[in-house]
């Protein structure tokens, strides 16, 4: 008994021993601790898409996959323990999750020559190739989608925001400050006047923050939230009768977790989106015959086809259709990791494409390249409907304005490469 | 009468509601401190698991279904009943008995007599224990709340004040209605100490625990109960903060507004804990109203420390506390 | 029947009045400073060093500088995660303002500056004692964590209010930064490990230690006998934040390279430290390094055996690692209140009286 117990005590703190044949990725999820209610659906849909290739193709172009899940409660130092834990094994990608992590992680991973991928969150400046090689952010970050918020402002008003007052209701931390520079600059261009309110976390309090809404009246709000901060803000704006449709989330506060405890009053607000957000795809067909129906889904199955699913899903094919371009690339099947940034770099979602994958319209269609990490900043507006208790999209996925971006991309990736001492390059 | 003013008045009044939510998370302090000298730090967690069961019951949720369904293999989630809230309310009160009882009788029973910071000490360990536990039993996603407690604006008093200022007050009803509970569940905790047999002897053990033991006081039995209405408090607060933002995490997070509050009032006062609720809610919501702008807002978190802090170095044992006697 | 006294004869006053009294414990002592500087280096790799060494050492310092307050001042501080961030900013803003100067003395200066810090915030401590104080501690926690996110200048005026650390080499070895090698940072860290601790021992033993301890134990009686008590306490929140100081700066420049304040200097910091102090033993320095060890090694240990051991789903496995992590605290308060430093302590007179106890 002691023996075995010890030799289980060794074993875990032994990483396992690296195994080869098979395509490595790694899922490190947050199914605990403050955020963990949107973590669960996250991670259940990144997971469900690897296995439901794994059921029914077999893997990827003919090697099976293997899904090392890490749990990171969103704690950056657990996170290093998990990059740390599973980096020996092989693995293609790491999609960090967190803004803390995704930091802490560029280093290092650029360092291994492993390839990171954050999808909608991160370092936005990670967009310019040239100098942060194996980071990638496609299809959108926060940037695009504080411009593509102010075009939505810009439709809506028949092109005019000039003299309207937009508040920001954001997170008090690095995640939340991201588009506070791109709307400064935007707001210079287009005349509107910005009000920062900061939330610190959790978030759950903010009667202070609503109250001055109330008494200030900026015809719009944008809101950068995240965990509680974003059931409390809904239940807080519904409160003081803000219109509803005027309060605009970033993708991050705009998932039915968000929405649903303000009951019916929450109709109407309005979330960014880059990607789809509700279940008529064809592929929740096969999800639901290969994976939930053979009891070998991450969860309980309940979250297929909410938001946030839908974000772990699109995650998942995202990293899968960049291996199978890093197979046709290398012309093996079983690539390695600097094949793997290659696929990532040589990437392209066609229209085509998604259809074949069940997924047509699913997201918008984008071409990465060396020079371009990040896409091309295409994002929708969704809008949450009590009623029938479903986000729907209502606009069209539109570009950001990168007249204003790309000057703040060039000067925070040129920091970074005079800090680290690069030089851009793409060869 | 200028703007701002109205609008301060305005701020002043919502300060005082958020202050008697306060209040209701730093009560359930004082109970435990004052009875045992126990400081609870898993208070907050406990307003959390209270909830999660008070959701849990009432939706029928299956207790550990995800651990019986990762070791069994097996699909189970709900029972399959909608009970009404009441029902709810008195199974999850039942619950939280059970847990006192356990509490007392796993725990600090064998505690008795320790420095107070090895009872706290003992108090973390049950909070990381009943973090695991209640996401475990009932899951971590985020749960909705409703036991049919109103919510929005008041429109009455926006309209009266309307009339009066042509500025209509933002009253939320939940806050009326959380103000209206929390009065009188200290004016029964008040009528129970003073008048009832156990509420007696509850102040006798917290005067002096050997003399109460000496006249026949049952120490564990007083402890229990004390643990049972701290539970019954986490409850009422839980489902208050719960229907505001849903059950989750971060509910559990509503213990660090409760700790200035406990230093302002004083750990051994019921009142204290309530006036000190009350001057936490208004010093912060007005500090954020008039200086906020000035230096960046976010400045509720550290504003009602940083209070606290100055009041105690004038006064050290909190408004109300009790004067700390020392003997060398 | 090897752990003895016997035999074991001080000729001078230096001899009799050393650390380690006992021939036994001096030999285990040079022993584990042997395996921790000659032979450990050399078995290491990226993950024991990041995920075990890198933490348990950083903590073992924040643990020793928390100690030194409350295990033997007597002044409970919920500050530390706040002290850290000081620490960390501190060495941010120094290397990169003198890019030239050795990662040392930016520690070093890091170090001096959080003990300003906590000074100033130690003020109140001269009024208000026990509870009361922990919370009023607080308040430096919440607004330190607030400044730092609050004011540009202290980050740089970069675009998210991320602070990253630069790489900066040592006699030509990157000790910061992405380039590290395994063996260079840890031996980094445990040379400062060693000389906090060696520091910290010295002082708890010597006149300063001995009116802290006064002031802990009766701060009235302690001031009757002539310990000034405003220059014993602030003088331990110096100390203290010192240490703390020099552990966020390690902990940030070393361990983790980017950082975002409220996310890893936060509230959750303080208790942990706090924790690990209360785990470990007060006022004990291997107290210090039991609890770091404790609750460093504990989660990753559960987490190993519970996710790629036993094969658990993850999530069952964070929380039951949860429920684990506070039955054993709790465990151990009802076995042994005093900490892993009480238990070592019995189990070293046990040894001494054996094999014949009577």
């Amino acid at each position: 008994m002691k023996k075995k117990l010890l030799s289980a005590v060794i074993a875990g703190f032994m990483a396992a021993t690296p195994v080869m044949a098979e395509l490595t990725f790694s899922a490190l999820s947050y199914r605990t601790g403050a955020y963990g209610n949107n973590g669960i659906p996250f991670a259940d849909g990144y997971l469900d898409y690897f296995t439901l290739l794994q059921e029914r193709d077999g893997g990827i172009g003919g090697e099976s996959i293997r899904v090392i899940e890490c749990e990171t409660a969103y704690n950056t130092e657990k996170g290093v323990e998990c990059y740390e834990a599973t980096k020996g094994e092989g693995v293609l990608s790491y999609s960090p999750l967190s803004t803390g992590i995704t930091y802490q992680l560029i280093p290092k991973a650029t360092a291994d020559g492993i390839a990171l991928h954050t999808m909608g969150y991160g370092r936005t400046s990670a967009k310019n190739g040239q100098i942060f090689r194996n980071v990638f952010n496609f299809p959108a970050n926060y940037w695009d989608g504080a411009s593509v918020g102010i075009k939505h402002l810009l439709d809506i008003n028949n092109g005019d925001i000039k003299g309207k007052k937009v508040a920001l209701v954001y997170h008090n931390s690095a995640y939340g400050k991201e588009p506070i520079r791109t709307l400064e600059e935007l707001s210079k261009k287009h005349g509107y006047e910005l009000m920062l309110l900061p939330v610190d976390h959790p978030g759950q309090e903010q009667k202070s923050q609503w109250l001055q809404i109330r008494r200030e009246k900026p015809d719009y709000v944008l809101m950068w939230g995240w965990g509680v901060m974003n059931p409390v803000a809904i239940q807080e704006a519904v409160n003081i009768r803000y219109p509803m449709e005027n309060f605009i989330g970033v993708w991050w506060s705009g998932s039915e977790n968000d929405v649903l405890p303000a009951g019916d009053k929450a109709t109407g607000y309005k979330a960014l989106a880059f990607h789809a957000v509700n279940s008529d795809f064809p592929i929740f067909d096969d999800i639901k015959k290969y994976v939930v129906d053979t009891g070998k889904a991450a969860g309980a199955g309940d979250q297929v086809g909410t938001v946030l699913y839908n974000r772990g899903m699109y995650n998942a094919m995202l990293i899968t259709e960049a291996a199978r371009k890093a197979q046709e690339i290398a012309g093996k099947s079983n690539i390695s990791q600097a094949d793997m940034i290659k696929g990532f770099e040589a990437l392209e979602m066609t229209d085509a494409r998604m259809e074949e994958l069940g997924l047509g319209g699913f997201g918008p269609s984008f071409s990465v390249s060396c020079e371009n990490h990040g896409g091309d900043g295409m994002v929708a507006v969704a809008q949450w409907d009590a009623g029938a208790a479903k986000w729907s999209i209502v606009s069209d996925f539109q570009a950001s304005d990168m007249s204003v971006i790309q000057p703040l991309i060039d000067e925070d990736s040129g920091a970074f490469a005079a800090e680290n001492n690069l030089s851009p390059n793409c060869s | 009468m200028p703007d701002q003013l109205i609008y301060a008045i305005e701020v002043f009044f919502n300060g005082l509601m958020a202050g008697v939510l306060y209040a209701l998370v730093a009560l359930g302090f004082v109970l435990i401190y004052k009875a045992s000298g126990i400081f609870n730090y898993a208070q907050g967690v406990m307003a959390l698991f209270a909830a999660m069961t008070l959701v849990g019951v009432m939706e029928g949720q299956v207790p550990f279904a995800h651990l019986i369904n990762a070791v069994l293999g097996t699909k189970v989630h709900h029972f399959g009943w909608h009970l009404p809230a009441l029902v709810g309310i008195v199974s999850t009160v039942l619950v939280m008995v059970v847990l006192a009882w356990l509490v007392q009788r796993v725990i600090f029973k064998h505690l008795v007599g320790q420095e107070p910071i090895i009872l706290f000490m003992a108090t973390i360990g049950l909070a990381y224990f009943m973090e695991g536990l209640g996401d475990m039993m009932w899951g971590s996603e985020i749960k909705k709340l409703d036991v049919g407690l109103p919510q929005g604006i008041n429109l009455w008093i926006d309209e009266a004040t309307y009339n009066i200022f042509d500025y209509g007050f933002f009253i939320d009803n939940l806050d009326i209605v959380a103000t209206i509970i929390a009065i009188t569940l200290v004016g029964s905790l008040v009528i129970f100490a003073q008048y009832t047999k156990e509420g007696r002897a509850m102040r006798a053990v917290a005067d002096d625990h050997q003399a109460a033991l000496s006249v026949g006081v049952s120490l564990n039995f007083i402890w229990i109960m004390v643990w049972s209405v701290a539970g019954f408090v986490a409850l009422v607060a839980g489902i208050m903060w719960g229907t505001k933002s849903g059950v989750q995490f971060s509910l559990s997070l509503i213990a660090l507004k409760a700790l200035p509050v406990l230093m302002l009032g004083g750990f051994t006062s019921i009142p204290g804990a309530i006036v000190g609720g009350l001057i936490i809610g208004v010093g912060e919501k007005l500090f954020e109203f008039l200086v906020g702008p000035l230096i960046g807002g976010a400045t509720e978190n550290w504003f009602a420390y940083v209070l606290a802090l100055l009041l105690l170095v004038f006064r050290p044992q909190g408004l109300f506390g009790e004067k700390i006697i020392e003997r060398v | 029947m090897f752990y003895r006294e016997a035999g074991d004869f001080s000729t001078t006053y230096r001899e009799d009045s050393q650390t380690f009294p006992i021939k036994f414990d001096r030999y285990r002592y040079y022993a584990v400073l042997i395996i921790a500087f000659a032979i450990i280096p050399f078995l290491l790799n990226d993950y024991w060093v990041n995920a075990i060494f890198l933490p348990f050492l950083i903590y073992s310092i924040a643990a020793i500088g928390l100690n030194i307050l409350t295990g033997y001042c007597g002044q409970v501080s919920l500050g530390t995660g706040g002290f850290m961030a000081v620490g960390a900013y501190a060495t941010y803003k120094l290397m990169t303002a003198f890019p030239e100067v050795s990662m040392v003395v930016h520690i070093l200066l890091a170090g001096g500056v959080t003990a300003f810090v906590g000074v100033l915030f130690g003020l109140p401590s001269l009024r208000i004692k026990g509870f009361y104080l922990a919370v009023a501690t607080l308040a430096a926690q919440f607004f330190l964590v607030w400044l730092f996110n609050r004011v540009p200048w202290f980050y740089n005026y970069s675009a998210s209010g991320q602070i990253n650390s630069p790489e900066r080499t040592l006699f030509g070895i990157p000790i910061t930064g992405a380039n590290t090698e395994p063996w260079a940072v840890y031996l980094f860290c445990l040379v400062f490990v060693t000389i906090s601790a060696v520091v910290a021992r010295n002082l708890t033993r010597g006149a300063m230690g001995r009116k802290w301890m006064a002031i802990r134990d009766m701060d009235i009686a302690a001031e009757i006998i002539g310990v000034n008590p405003l220059t014993a306490k602030l003088s331990a929140f110096a100390i203290s934040s010192f240490f703390v100081g020099v552990s966020g700066a390690l902990f940030f420049s070393v361990y983790l390279g980017a950082v975002e304040v409220g996310e890893v200097f936060g509230i959750n910091k303080s208790f942990l430290v706090l924790f690990m102090i209360i785990i470990g033993g007060l006022g004990s320095i291997f107290g210090s390094f039991a609890g770091a060890a404790f609750l460093v090694l504990l989660p990753v240990l559960l987490k190993n055996v519970l996710v790629t051991g036993l094969g658990w789903p993850t999530d069952l496995a964070a929380h039951l690692e949860f429920m684990i992590v506070g039955f054993l605290i709790i465990v151990f308060l009802i076995v042994e209140p005093h900490g892993i430093a009480q238990l070592w302590r019995v189990a070293k007179e046990k040894l001494r009286l054996w094999p014949f106890p009577h």
